[in-house]
Parts: structure tokens; sequence; C-alpha cells
């Protein structure tokens, strides 16, 4: 073999491919038990949310007026409630209302803060400054009390509560990206695509982009706890969907009375259940933070 | 100031009873993801008492793993599987973990290449040396004291302030120095240093390895050096280890191995070094072929046989052992007897670059260029009143010290900074606009750029294919199946292969990542290039690799470069002209001959004296003293003269010198005369050069 077959740098430096690394990034997440415990709790309610008959037990508007107010037992996993309706089937049929808004109300908001992000990161300047007190503003709205008003002056449906939740998240989603965005930006990739004349729209989205996604994604889990946690506070507080549809927030309230009475079940595991679903997208963002920006 | 001292004698007869360090046939293997990898393979070497050794080798060869694993610092997943290591005779395999606690405090000490990262940054540095002297049980009032003592020892100038401060505050190499003092604070028998001086400038370099060279003596420690810099190395060691792929292929004296180099790997390494006689007219840099093998791969023969233009049937069968090639000389070569014969892997000719055709015109000329950046406002002076100018199809070296402002004159060329106002840059004749965003397409494809990190510049997200179609489509215009042509023709250009258009960034080498970018810069056919430090990531043999890709791009497309570098024996090969920068301000412009043979300016003697290289006979070294000054107060008069060896007298502190022509075609910033500066630079030195001119 003459030195001239020789490649002037062989395969020998490569190192894994791009799908090898996307591997290493789920096998890097599979092997963290809370990862799994919190997919586990998530993938439970999303099958409840998609196919609710499949676990619940009887109709969950079914009324026994004969029955109410029964502690738990064989035939009511979870008791009944006032109407006699089964506890049980109502936490499973009630996961609908808040895996259908709040995931969506996260993705509007991701969306629209990435965006923005994008923009005051990327043009900074007078743009930024003037865009960075808006988003100042807006973070100083609590987001229940601010989608209170909203809400009472449009009246409640799910498509009010995905857009004010996903309106009021974007400007905290754009901070962080705007953050992701200032590092990426000083990269001579940056300055590069100035070179061949890209226009700014392509800098930002087709460049910039896919390079900050990692944050995105993990702003996106993140959001997602605390929408659920709106969207199930809004409902406790009225002004969600309003009854007789299952739904945890709204059980609560309606049934927290009962308590008083003794009939703990009937708030108790609606309550778990909001919980639960919390507790679960943390521990999924959590593991996701940490993998993706070790 | 101090000169530097000869190297002790060579040290006694390995195997000699007392070495500081003996390594004998340590394997080392590092366990990733269930399987194991062999780094090190069958090392052994000895540091006698006094002695210092280095360990030479490009990256990935494991020399820094041979470091950590003589103090069992090797990562939680390394682990030394075979062999044994004493320190000061004492077995550091078999060492208790309070044992091994003892041995770090008192017998060894390492100091890394990033002094920032050495110490903490919210600890004043008193404290931190102070500290090293409690841990051996010192009262604090009498470790503040000994601290004092130590810190001038490594030649601080004031060290009851330096204690005071927080690193941060420190520059590199008084950082550097910091790190000496507490490493050498408990006298260690063995000073472990790993590439400390890489991340310094070449001035601030010499003066830490005058540091160094001169504590050695006093101080009786044995060292063992890492680097990568074969000019180091042969300045600061007595025996030298050549360490490839985790094998030491051949040691020996210092001056053996790089005079008459026994490894086909070590004569390989030697020809990719530009040095003092290789310019790019006359002869293509050689390369070394190939790649280092994968971590734990174990052919049957020899491991660089793959590489090795000499490698015959036998070297892939049977694995040679060390042959002994000279008094204390060995070499892990069947061949040793003819290493030196190896072929060359690329071909010298390279004569005819030197022709260039067309016109001298000049394509490029800058008139008065300065920057000022504001921060905190606070005016930084990045650029003052820079005039220079670029003719059609030379290369043009920008040499200067980190800060002096030669990437921002390069920022400035490209449209990426605006200058201040009043600085006008025209190119073939036109003025070009300030910013790239107002130039034409055909300005802005005229002037591209390769960048020194290609991490940095190429989108780690996107596919080779896709990063240079879209400098073909947006630069060149190209479409269609025109583009797909043009792609395949400029990869090849760059000597890169099909297969590596679907891969990212990533999953490249250093070297490929850069022949991306140089393919790049060339997407639009460009008339002006500036590589900014392309090769200051790369190991020497990739360096060389592409240095002759550029030499050979230039000479078919008739590009000129703007060739930034600290390395000025980089610049001295490739460049035609030469310009140098110091704190924004051109010191001395001309022709790469007349600023590297002189008379030059007292910086350009400084910095040239700095640079340890191979060939250096031995010669009265100038240093320079002190810290580069602040861009945001630069002195008054010459910039220059709070460092000048040269310094005349209040006329440097009061007047700037113009930059005045003193030689046709060679202007030089300085008071004085150029006869006198002529007879001040060839007088001691180069005694046997004959004066360039009269």
């Amino acid at each position: 073999m003459s030195i001239a077959d020789i490649p002037v740098e062989s395969a020998g430096a490569l190192r894994a491919d791009r799908r090898e690394a996307r591997r290493e990034v789920l096998r890097e997440l599979v092997r963290r038990p809370l990862f799994i415990v919190g997919s586990l709790i998530i993938v439970f309610w999303i099958i409840c949310a998609l196919f609710p008959s499949l676990i619940a037990t009887q109709d969950p508007y079914a009324q026994n007026l004969l029955n109410i107010n029964q502690p738990p037992s064989s035939a009511h996993r979870f008791g009944t409630d006032s109407l006699g309706r089964d506890m049980f089937s109502r936490v499973i049929y009630g996961a609908r209302d808040i895996l259908v808004i709040a995931p969506l109300a996260t993705l509007l908001g991701t969306v629209l803060g990435t965006a923005l992000g994008l923009v005051m990161g990327y043009l900074r300047g007078i743009t930024d400054d003037v865009t960075s007190r808006f988003v100042e503003a807006f973070l100083a709205l609590p987001v229940v009390v601010t989608s209170l008003i909203v809400i009472t002056a449009l009246g409640p449906s799910s498509l009010t509560l995905i857009v004010v939740i996903g309106v009021l998240f974007a400007p905290l989603i754009a901070r962080t990206v705007r953050a992701a965005v200032l590092q990426e930006r000083s990269l001579e990739y940056v300055a590069a695509a100035r070179l061949r004349d890209e226009r700014a729209p392509y800098i930002m989205f087709v460049e910039i982009l896919p390079n900050v996604m990692a944050p995105v994604m993990v702003e996106f889990t993140v959001r997602l706890g605390y929408a659920i946690f709106a969207v199930a506070t809004l409902s406790y507080l009225g002004f969600g969907l309003q009854p007789p549809s299952p739904n945890w927030g709204l059980e609560v309230s309606q049934n927290f009375v009962q308590v008083t009475a003794g009939f703990w079940w009937e708030v108790l595991f609606d309550a778990l259940a909001i919980a639960s679903v919390v507790i679960a997208v943390n521990l999924v963002s959590d593991s996701v933070e940490r993998v993706l920006e070790q | 100031m101090s000169t530097a001292a000869a190297p002790a004698p060579p040290a006694g007869e390995p195997g000699a009873p007392g070495d500081a360090l003996s390594v004998q046939n340590v394997d080392v293997a590092y366990t990733v993801r269930g399987k194991r990898r062999g780094v090190l393979h069958d090392v052994s070497f000895r540091v006698a008492r006094g002695e210092s050794y280095g360990l030479v080798g490009e990256s990935g060869c494991g020399k820094s793993t041979m470091a950590l694993a003589v103090v069992r610092y090797l990562a939680r997943n390394g682990s030394v599987t075979k062999g044994g290591i004493t320190v000061d005779g004492r077995d550091v395999l078999a060492m208790s973990g309070a044992e091994l606690r003892k041995l770090r405090a008192n017998t060894v000490a390492m100091v890394y290449q990033e002094p920032g990262r050495a110490l903490n940054p919210s600890i004043r540095v008193g404290r931190q040396v102070a500290e090293r002297f409690e841990v051996s049980g010192m009262a604090r009032a009498q470790a503040v004291d000994r601290s004092l003592e130590m810190l001038q020892k490594v030649r601080i100038a004031d060290p009851a302030s330096v204690m005071n401060r927080y690193p941060h505050q420190l520059s590199g190499g008084m950082l550097q120095r910091v790190v000496i003092a507490i490493a050498l604070a408990a006298q260690p028998s063995l000073l472990i240093l790993d590439e400390p001086t890489t991340a310094l400038d070449a001035t601030v370099e010499a003066e830490v390895l005058d540091l160094i060279v001169a504590l050695r003596e006093e101080l009786s420690t044995s060292l063992l050096f890492i680097s990568h810099n074969l000019g180091v190395v042969s300045r600061m060691c007595d025996r030298v280890g050549v360490l490839y792929a985790g094998e030491l292929v051949e040691e020996g004296p210092a001056q053996a191995v790089f005079h008459d180099p026994r490894h086909p790997y070590t004569v390989g390494l030697l020809r990719c070094i530009p040095r003092r006689d290789t310019l790019k007219a006359r002869r293509a840099l050689d390369t070394i072929p190939g790649s280092l093998p994968e971590p734990g791969a174990s052919p049957a023969g020899c491991i660089f046989a793959d590489r090795c233009g000499l490698a015959e049937h036998r070297c892939r069968v049977e694995a040679p052992p060390l042959y002994t090639a000279g008094s204390h000389h060995r070499s892990r070569c069947h061949l040793h007897e003819r290493a030196q014969l190896l072929p060359r892997a690329t071909p010298a000719e390279a004569a005819s670059t030197a022709e260039r055709t067309g016109s001298d015109g000049t394509l490029i000329r800058a008139t008065s260029v300065s920057k000022t950046f504001r921060v905190a406002g606070q005016a930084i002076h990045g650029l003052t009143d820079v005039s220079f100018e670029l003719r059609s199809g030379e290369t043009l070296g920008l040499v200067g010290e980190s800060g002096s402002g030669k990437t921002t004159l390069a920022r400035v060329l490209l449209g990426l900074t605006a200058p201040d106002p009043g600085a006008q840059i025209t190119l073939a004749g036109a003025a070009l606009p300030e910013s790239a965003d107002k130039r034409t397409r055909d300005q802005r494809k005229a002037v591209q750029i390769v960048f020194q990190n290609p991490d940095s510049a190429l989108n780690r997200r996107h596919s080779v294919r896709r990063l240079i179609s879209r400098s073909l489509s947006r630069l060149g215009g190209y479409r269609g199946q025109a583009l797909l042509e043009r792609l395949s023709t400029l990869i090849k250009e760059v000597r890169l292969s099909d297969r590596h258009l679907d891969m990212r960034p990533v999953q490249l080498s250093g070297g490929l990542k850069q022949r991306v970018a140089i393919a790049r810069a060339f997407a639009g056919d460009p008339q002006v290039v500036v590589c900014d430090e392309p090769t200051s990531a790369l190991d020497v043999s990739v360096q060389a690799a592409i240095l002759n890709l550029l030499t050979d791009l230039q000479r078919r497309e008739q590009v000129s470069y703007v060739f930034i570098s600290h390395d000025l024996g980089v610049v001295r090969y490739l460049a035609d002209r030469i310009a140098v920068l110091y704190l924004g301000r051109l010191m001395e412009v001309g022709s790469a001959e007349r600023v590297f043979s002189g008379p030059h300016h007292p910086y350009t003697e400084a910095l040239l004296s700095a640079v340890p290289t191979l060939d250096q006979a031995d010669r009265e070294r100038i240093r320079l003293e002190g810290e580069i000054p602040s861009a945001a107060h630069p002195p008054s008069g010459c910039v220059f003269h709070t460092r000048c060896p040269r310094r005349l007298g209040p006329i440097c502190d009061e007047i700037e010198p113009p930059l005045a022509e003193r030689e046709p075609g060679h202007t030089i910033r300085c008071h004085i005369p150029i006869e006198e500066l002529s007879s001040l630079q060839l007088g001691p030195q180069d005694a046997g050069v004959a004066p360039a001119r009269g």
C-alpha cells in the first residue's frame, strides 16, 4: 500500500453519528429512575384522557341518589359523591380537560415565547430594550388573577383558557430563550451567515433556533407543570369548564363542603390526581433538563 | 532578562536507584459504557533526580493520562491495569488514601494548562498560597510570610499587593506564576507540568519558561514536562519521550531525539513544523497521512504501521520492541536505522507558488482605521490609525500578542465591526461600506473568512452538505445541477470526500472541520480570505496539511490572504509581507524576509526571540518585562516604551514615533535609526549569519 492511498484524515477520528447522539440522550433519560416514574404516571393519565372507558368502571355522569356519599368500597373504589356518582370514574374522566388544555396552552406559550426570545436576543438594541420592558411588565401579572379577569370578560371556554395561559407564559419563556440566543449569537457561525447575506429571519429560525432547542424543551416541560396547576386552580375557582363535566379542580371546589361532613374521599382523590400529574411532569422536566444541559 | 541556563547533563543510566519517578510497563484503560479501552500501553520511563523529562505527542496520545496516572488522579472510569509506578522509590499504586494525600501534598506537584481554573476565583491569591503552607502544619502568620517569599521567588514584582487580589484581577502569566508558587511551596521532589504555557502569549510563555528553568536549578526539583510543542520541550528538557497512540515510540536525550530521530513518527512530526528555512515558495510542508487509531485498537504489528511510509510486511505482523538506537536512545521501530529515510507523504514541489500571475495591484487599501470600544463608559482603543494595503495574490501576515487588535482589524475588513468615523477601506479601488449588510453581493463574496475555531464557526446542527451548499447558493449564485457539480469539485479541492457530506461537524475531526470552513470561504470565489488563527487549535500534523491546502488554493485561485497568527513559524512559512501590531497600532510592516531577518522593531525582535524553536542556536534572548498595558489607558509617547528593551530615553515616553519607511517597502515605528537597530540586533546574536544588507 502506498502512502498516496491513505486519505488525508481517515474515518478513524469520526465519532458516533447523530442518530446515535439522539439515542444517547434517550438512554441517559431511561437510566434515570425518576424519569421512568414520571413518564409512567403521565402515560397513565394520557391513556385515561384518550380512552377513559377502558379504565373507568362506570358512567361518570350516572347519578344514583340512593347511593350518595358512600365511602370507598369494592363497588366504588373511590366512593361516591353527593349525587351518588362513582368517584373513581369521575377522576379518570377528569383527566381529559387538564391534559388537553394544559399542553395546548403550554405549546402556544412556547411557540410565542421562543419567537419573541429569538427576536429580542438576535436583534438586540432598541427592539430588545422595548420588548424587554413589556416582557417585564407581563411578568408582574399573576397568571391566575389575570386569567380570572380575562375569563370573566370573555366567558369561560377551553379556547379562552388556552389562549390566556399561553399568552401569559410566553414572556417567561421568551426570557430564557433570549438568554440562550445571546450566547449563540456571539458564535461565529452567525457572523458567517451575515457574511453571506442571510436575512434576519433565516438566521434566527434556521441557524440559531435548532441550537437553542434544548432550553426550549426544558422550558416546555417546566411550564407544562405550571399550566396544569393553573388550569386546575381556575377550574377550582369556577372559571374553567362548567358542571356537570368531571374536572379535578371543579370537583374539588364542588365537593369541598362535603369534607366537613366527613366525606373526604370526594376531594382527596381529585386532589391526588392533580398532585400526581404536576409531580410527574416535574420529574420528567428535571430529568430532561439534567440530560440536555449537562 | 535571564539567559537560559545550559540544561543539566543527561541523567544517569536508566535504572539508577533513587529515581524521582519510575514508570514500568504501565497500561491504563478507561471503561466506557462497559467496554474497556486501553489508552496507554506498556509505557516505561524514568525521571532521575534533578532531571527534566519531556513527554511529547499529539492530542489523544495519552500524555495527560500519564500525568494523572502518576498521582493516581485518573477519572473514575480510568485505572492502571498493569505495571508499576514509583515516586521517590515508593509504590504509588499500592498507596492507601492517606498515603496518597501525603504524596500529593509533599512529594509531587502539578501545574496545568489553565492557571485560571486552578485557582479559586472567590478567594484572594494570598490566602490560596498561604493555604498551601498551612496544609503542612504551618501557623497562619508564618504561612503568610512564606507566601510572600514564594511569590517573590516566582518573580512577582509586588507580591504584597498581588496577595490581596483575586485571581480575575491578574493576567494569565501572573496567574501561572502564582500556580507555580503554590506547586513549589512544599518543595516537591517531582513537578509535573502539563502544557503549562500553552494558554499564554509567546512573550509571557518565554518568561514563564525562564522562571521554571531558574527555579529548577534553585530547588533541584525533577520535572515531568508535557507539551505538544516540540520547541518548548527541546528547550526545557534533558530527555524526551515521544508518545504515539498510548505507546512510547521513542526515547532519548532531547538533542538526539530532535536532531537524529529514530522513529518514523518523530521524523514525520518534525517535518510538519515550519522551520526557518522552509517557505511556502520553496516547498510544501510534509504531513503525516491518516489519523490516530481508535483508542483500544491493538494491531498485531507496529501501531504506527498504517501511517508509515516505510512499513514493511514485518511491521504489520510483529510488534517492534524498544530497540537501542544510540547511547540512551531507544526506538520502537524495526527499521529505526532507516527512520530518517521516511518518504515524504506530500510532494515537496511547490516552487511555482512564487510566480504570481497578473498584476501586483493593490486589492485592499485601508486608511486610518481606528476602533474605539466603549465598555462601562470607558474608551478602549482597539485599533489606532491603522493603514495598510493588501496586494492581489499575496499573503499578509498579521502578528502580535493577544489584545493587540488582530481580530478587530479582521472584523473591520469583513464588515462585522464598524470602525470609528474617518476610516476608509477600498476594495479594488471602490469604497467598501463599513457594514457587511451594506456591501454589494460582489463585495461581500470577495472578502471571506476562515475563523479560528470551527466548532464555533460551523453551525453544529447543519450537515456539511448544507453548510457548503448554502454558501454556494448565497455567494456563488449556484442553483440546481450547477450547485451540485460545484459542491462536488469544491469538496475535492479541500480534500473532503462524499461521505463527509451528510455528517455534522461533531462527527468530524478538527482538521476536517477546518476544511469545511475553508470550503465555505471559497464558495463564492473570494478575492481576499481572512484566516484568523486557522490552525491554532490543531495538531502540528493536521496544521501542516491545512497550511498546504491554503497554499495550494492560493496558487490555484489567485486569492489574497490576511493571515492572523500568534505562531511566528507559521507566519514565516506562509506570509509574503508581515504587519506587526501592538496595542492596536502597527509597529512594523514589511516583506516577510525583512521583518524576520531584521533590522526590525524592538517589539518584533522580542517576539521573535521569545519563540522557542527547534533550530534556534543559543542566542541572547530578549525578554519583555511586565504586562501588556491596558488598551483603555495606552502609554504616552511610543506605546511600547514601557516594555521596550531598547528604550532610548524620554523621547520614547513623550513623542510617538511615526510609522516611517526606513528601507524600501519596510516601515518601522521607532525613534531608533535603522542603522543603529541593525547594529544592535545583528551584533551579538546570529554571529554566523551574514548581515542581510548594509
